[in-house]
């Protein structure tokens, strides 16, 4: 055992005090939450409540589980056999995990971004048109208007509206991904997960997406997973640190960049291992 | 200690290289030989009347073929009506949705099995379960039959072409909210049509220029086909019959029956083959 | 369990216009139906490859069981074929069979081992595609096709030049006696080598061409040759693809039905010499079945057809396991 369960869990029951910041209402609270690749266990007994409205970052080594951990929020690591969660994972009030939930509705309420780009194989325009369609009775003009407040919304319309009707993979990388962040928020979700957003794009597109993020932070509650600890302290609010599948701590970002309780947490962000 | 003189090995090795070179040569020319065969015996047989009237009666000249140009069509278009659909279906249980079971390990295997099963032995199968209890030929059961062969060919390649679609693309159709079936056919199908379209003309492409599984099937006609639930003219039955018959008429048109159905394979095959590598 | 909610509604207010004004589809139980519906004809299509397989055989031997009560196991090596008499036995065409698949693997290997070699270690990049293509054109060119060339072309040639040539040198033996007709078991061979070269030189191409070429650069570091490389390390790597690789084309060859059935005769007898007509399974079933009209004979022929589904369902599935073996263990490399 390499590690201590984070400070004041709670019993598996919603319930802010795994929160870094009590005061603000938890969007997501995650309890017991546990997950298996087939017979190997990749997350151990997670806890912990993410803030409504903020940035929380998750950092931790690589084959920490970070990635694993949030796939859980929108149920993504379904669409794998031997991938099984237990425990509870609360979003407004509603455990996801539990038989009987609508995974559709799940997911346009929570929204994902993947480390690389993912334009479908469609015109720019299609692109955002196809979760609006999925979710909403929406055509013509109006269809337009909500396309262009997105594309807005990611910073992205002044580049791409005169090529809206090209494909969406002819964009460049920094481009391509504020597209997906475009199409993720078209659909008006409540949460956005990231998953190493910035990771397979150049700097300078790296730190206009950062600085979208930021703006986005107003509207909506943002999980970025992420490798770059930079990255984690510039852009989060709260920071969670995991390692070996489990929650080492979590605090507002700058405690933990600045006064890690725990060593492991000293040790990672100080550059002695990961 | 004796140095190997080394001319026996390089004498040894220009020798295989020659005969290599003259072993793909001689390849080459058995295809160049056929096709010459080919297109100068079908040439002459070949003019309007051919391919738009029905067959001369036997020892007769003149007459066409039209009746088993349009009967082969015919069934060839239906086999993939049939044939595609239900392998892509197939194919997309292998890759989606039974990814790791053991139904789909074993659906996978026979699959590939099946491709090898001679296609004279899917017609006797056809034969036994439409035509027996049917109780005559019919253009259906040949369609049928071409439709088995499409099938496996069609399912494995939907399957790897499926496995080649990144999954963060799948991800991110599912992670947005649509259906598993959504993501499939609008996104996935998408990413990878070029592949799927040449794993479809390829195997139009092998089913056009079958004649085994329509013997005792379709079986042939000298009529234009009325409807498929009697026996259906088709080219290459025709051929069959005809380069077996004692008419100098009818050899010459299955000649030009023979130019007809390499024109229409090979040119499948080019295009087939011209998508797949613009693909890459 | 009520908590804020900065945005948006709950899964149970789907109906509600949402934050943007904008009806929203109610998903409830429709996309689940659709979702249902689909993956139920995914997985019944996936079915109709087992199930076809597995009626295959129980339709064969069903419709076989006249001719195999009658002959029982006998049938496998009786020599008769007499319709008048409803005497049926499979030996003559397991026999044209094999012979003709024998002698077209005998040309086909060697041949196509070369041409893969050609194609992998000879000839410039520039060269091996075209001549690539072109081989594997031979592929897609329909068996009857071969059936009209191999009966008016190689035939008549067989006859006039090449049967006569092998008679006078080597018409001592047995192998090479009777008369020069031009079709039967050899020139069946022929057109079945011509036949399975692109499936066997496809196998090798790939086989030759996963060759690591660090393993190549070794023996051309030592000072080999193109052929002793191609000998010892190329071949010696990829034999066992390159087995999985004959085995499928063994499959076709037995198999293979129409270009057969125009040249090798038809005739049902065992004959030493390699010119005489004979039949294969594939041709006695091409050229019968629609003759037979007497409920034994058509049996006796659907069993010809049993034997030749069980032989091809036999080699598919070695070469399969063999390749599926291969491509594990490769994969656990890498």
């Amino acid at each position: 055992m390499t590690t201590n369960p984070p400070p004041d869990l709670a019993p598996p029951r919603p319930a802010a005090t795994t929160s870094p910041s009590p005061d603000v209402p938890a969007k997501i609270s995650v309890r017991g939450l546990s997950f298996h690749y087939g017979a190997q266990q990749a997350l151990f007994d997670n806890s912990l409540d993410i803030p409504a409205g903020r940035v929380t970052a998750i950092i931790g080594p690589s084959g920490c589980g970070k990635s694993t951990h949030i796939r859980v929020y929108n149920r993504i690591f379904e669409l794998y056999r031997d991938q099984r969660a237990t425990g509870e994972v609360w979003l407004d009030g509603e455990n996801i995990l539990a038989p009987g939930v609508d995974v559709i509705e799940l997911r346009r309420r929570v929204g994902m971004i993947f480390q690389k780009p993912t334009p479908f194989p469609l015109t720019v325009y299609e692109n955002l048109a196809y979760g609006l369609r999925l979710h909403y009775r929406v055509k013509g003009a109006e269809l337009d208007d909500r396309i262009e407040s997105a594309l807005r919304a990611a910073a992205l319309w002044d580049e791409v509206k005169d090529k809206l009707h090209r494909s969406g993979s002819a964009l460049s990388g920094g481009q391509q991904q504020r597209l997906c962040i475009a199409r993720a928020i078209a659909v008006e979700p409540e949460v956005l997960l990231m998953d190493e957003p910035t990771s397979a794009i150049d700097p300078v597109a790296t730190s206009r997406i950062e600085e979208l993020i930021v703006e986005l932070k107003a509207s909506y509650t943002i999980v970025i997973v992420t490798h770059n600890m930079q990255q984690a302290a510039r852009l989060s609010d709260d920071t969670a640190f995991f390692y070996q599948g489990r929650i080492v701590e979590f605090g507002s970002t700058t405690d933990l960049f600045t006064n890690p309780r725990q060593k492991q947490t000293e040790d990672y962000i100080t550059g002695r291992f990961g | 200690m004796r140095r190997r003189p080394a001319w026996p090995r390089k004498a040894a090795d220009v020798a295989v290289k020659t005969v290599s070179a003259l072993a793909a040569a001689v390849g080459l020319g058995f295809l160049a030989w056929i096709l010459v065969v080919v297109v100068r015996h079908g040439a002459a047989a070949l003019n309007w009347t051919f391919l738009t009237s029905l067959p001369a009666p036997p020892g007769g000249s003149g007459g066409g073929l039209g009746n088993a140009l349009l009967g082969t069509v015919v069934m060839t278009v239906l086999a993939c009506a049939l044939g595609v659909p239900v392998g892509m279906l197939a194919g997309v249980y292998l890759a989606e949705y039974g990814r790791g079971t053991r139904l789909a390990t074993a659906v996978r295997f026979l699959a590939n099995v099946m491709m090898g099963i001679p296609s004279i032995i899917i017609g006797l199968f056809v034969y036994a379960v439409i035509v027996l209890p049917a109780g005559h030929f019919s253009g259906w059961a040949g369609a049928v039959a071409l439709a088995l062969l499409v099938l496996p060919v069609v399912a494995r390649t939907t399957e790897d072409m499926l496995g080649l679609v990144p999954n963060s693309l799948r991800e991110s159709a599912l992670a947005l909210g649509a259906p598993h079936w959504r993501a499939t056919v609008q996104i996935l199908f998408r990413a990878c049509r070029a592949g799927l379209l040449t794993g479809v003309l390829l195997a139009v492409a092998r089913v056009s220029g079958e004649t085994a599984p329509l013997l005792f099937t379709a079986l042939n006609s000298p009529y234009w086909p009325q409807s498929l639930s009697g026996p259906t003219a088709n080219l290459t039955v025709t051929i069959f019959n005809y380069a077996m018959s004692p008419y100098p008429a009818w050899q010459q048109a299955a000649w030009g029956a023979s130019l007809i159905i390499t024109l229409g394979v090979l040119a499948l095959t080019i295009v087939s083959r011209a998508l797949a590598r613009e693909r890459k | 369990m009520s908590r804020s909610e900065p945005r948006g509604g709950t899964a149970a207010e789907a109906a509600v216009p949402s934050a943007g004004g904008l009806p929203r589809r109610a998903h409830g139980r429709a996309p689940l139906v659709a979702e249902g519906l689909f993956r139920t004809a995914a997985l019944s299509s996936a079915a109709v490859v087992l199930v076809v397989m597995a009626g295959l055989l129980a339709v064969l031997v069903y419709r076989s069981r006249l001719s195999i009560d009658r002959f029982g196991w006998s049938f496998l090596w009786s020599a008769a074929w007499d319709p008048v008499r409803d005497n049926f036995g499979a030996a003559s065409s397991i026999f044209g069979t094999l012979a003709a698949t024998a002698i077209a693997m005998a040309i086909a290997v060697p041949l196509s081992l070369v041409i893969a070699l050609f194609l992998v270690e000879v000839a410039p990049p520039r060269l091996a595609r075209p001549v690539g293509y072109g081989i594997e054109l031979l592929a897609a060119i329909p068996s009857i096709i071969y059936g009209m060339w191999g009966l008016f072309v190689l035939a008549p040639l067989m006859a006039d030049h090449v049967q006569p040539v092998l008679q006078r040198f080597l018409g001592r033996l047995p192998l090479f006696s009777g008369p020069p007709m031009g079709i039967g078991i050899l020139t069946a061979g022929l057109v079945l080598a011509l036949m399975v070269l692109p499936f066997i030189t496809a196998v090798a191409r790939d086989v030759f061409a996963l060759v690591p070429a660090v393993m190549k650069e070794a023996g051309y570091g030592l000072g080999a040759t193109t052929w002793e490389v191609a000998r010892k390390v190329t071949v010696g790597y990829g034999m066992k693809g390159l087995i999985g690789g004959v085995f499928l084309g063994l499959g076709r060859a037995i198999g293979e039905t129409m270009a057969v059935t125009f040249v090798i005769g038809n005739d049902h007898r065992i004959s030493a010499s390699l010119f005489a007509s004979g039949n294969s399974i594939a041709s006695t079933l091409a050229n019968e079945f629609t003759e037979a009209s007497e409920p034994v004979y058509l049996s006796a022929l659907v069993e010809l057809g049993l034997i030749l589904f069980v032989v091809t369902l036999v080699v598919q599935v070695l070469a399969q396991l063999w390749l599926a073996r291969l491509g594990r263990r490769a994969g656990s490399v890498s």
